[in-house]
């Protein structure tokens, strides 16, 4: 019985580690990897017959128990880092992934600046005689609107 | 202060405007290999000629290209005659790696434009184009003696390139002592 069970968990175990390429994890894979012959589709999209040619080679590497940082880099070391769609960072990328966070820092600060600076020129001061003339004039006044025409309609 | 915050708009516009300017002049085809400077990837396959087993090994000791032809590659038919001449003038060994390609195309290929070739490795499947990390032929592999790979071209080769940069790197390596 205990053989029997043994014999059991070792074909289990047996068919697990044959390794049956998950179809979810090869198109998540294939779609972050770039087709070099037609460079802007992956390898997912690709027709071209080398995307073909490295599908077949990552169900091959996946089968083989590749893991994905395994594959990546095997791809990495045959075609560069061009092959990622997620370049890495590293000192040849620090300006893709740094610039543009840099440059919302710049514009951030050049924003902040300008609203800080208090106006050029202050205000002129208000001459109180023409502001008088201006509230006294009988013509220029807005008729008072009539409060009951601001009712709503119904 | 004012005045300078006015030319920063100007100054980052004209930025702009030369960096896609150089991105304009720049080939996204020509991607620069890893390969250059390691070793070159090992291979175990048979030569076109006499179908005999060979491997990376017979390629070292000399300076090499390694080219990368196929019968039914259009552009490698642009770079075939200078192949041609330069094999005739015997200044370099040219190695062909036949990618992709059926045997008697091949062979009929070479007969009609001619067999630069000192031999030709046969990729029938194209996997050690893969290794190469070849994706468009012709490409040319430069080998120096200890098999290392020290530079690769992508697309034909041009007389240009040829004069100006293949063969003076040649040169260079024949030159190199012969590491023990």
């Amino acid at each position: 019985m205990r053989a029997l069970l043994i014999l059991l968990l070792a074909g289990w175990l047996g068919l697990a580690g044959a390794q049956e390429v998950d179809p979810d994890r090869m198109r998540k894979l294939s779609e972050e990897l770039r087709c070099l012959v037609c460079q802007n589709q992956s390898i997912a999209d690709s027709q071209a017959p080398l995307a073909e040619d490295l599908r077949a080679e990552l169900e091959r590497l996946m089968r083989e128990g590749y893991s994905d940082a395994e594959i990546r880099e095997w791809m990495v070391a045959r075609y560069g880092d061009f092959v990622l769609y997620r370049p890495p960072f590293n000192p040849r990328t620090y300006a893709l992934w740094l610039g543009p966070l840099l440059l919302l820092l710049l514009g951030g600060a050049l924003i902040v600046r300008l609203l800080r600076q208090p106006p050029a020129t202050p205000p002129a001061p208000v001459d109180e005689a023409r502001l008088r003339a201006l509230l006294d004039e009988p013509e220029g006044a807005e008729p008072t609107p009539d409060p009951d025409s601001k009712e709503p309609r119904r | 202060m004012r005045k300078l915050l006015w030319g920063l708009p100007l100054l980052a516009a004209l930025a702009l405007i030369l960096l896609l300017g150089r991105g304009l002049e720049l080939d996204p085809r020509e991607v620069d290999s890893p390969l250059v400077g390691k070793p070159a990837p090992d291979f175990a396959s048979v030569r076109l000629d006499s179908g005999a087993a060979t491997t990376l090994e017979a390629l070292r000791g000399e300076v090499t290209l390694l080219n990368v032809w196929a019968s039914w590659c259009v552009a490698c038919m642009q770079e075939h005659p200078l192949l041609n001449d330069l094999s005739r003038s015997g200044q370099v060994r040219i190695v062909g790696l036949n990618y992709k390609d059926a045997q008697a195309d091949a062979t009929r290929w070479l007969a009609r434009h001619g067999d630069p070739y000192a031999w030709s490795v046969v990729d029938r499947d194209g996997r050690i184009g893969i290794d190469y990390g070849v994706y468009g032929v012709p490409e040319t592999f430069v080998l120096d003696r200890a098999g290392v790979i020290r530079a690769k071209r992508i697309g034909p080769i041009t007389p240009d390139y040829l004069s100006q940069q293949l063969l003076p790197l040649v040169a260079e390596l024949q030159a190199e002592p012969t590491r023990p």
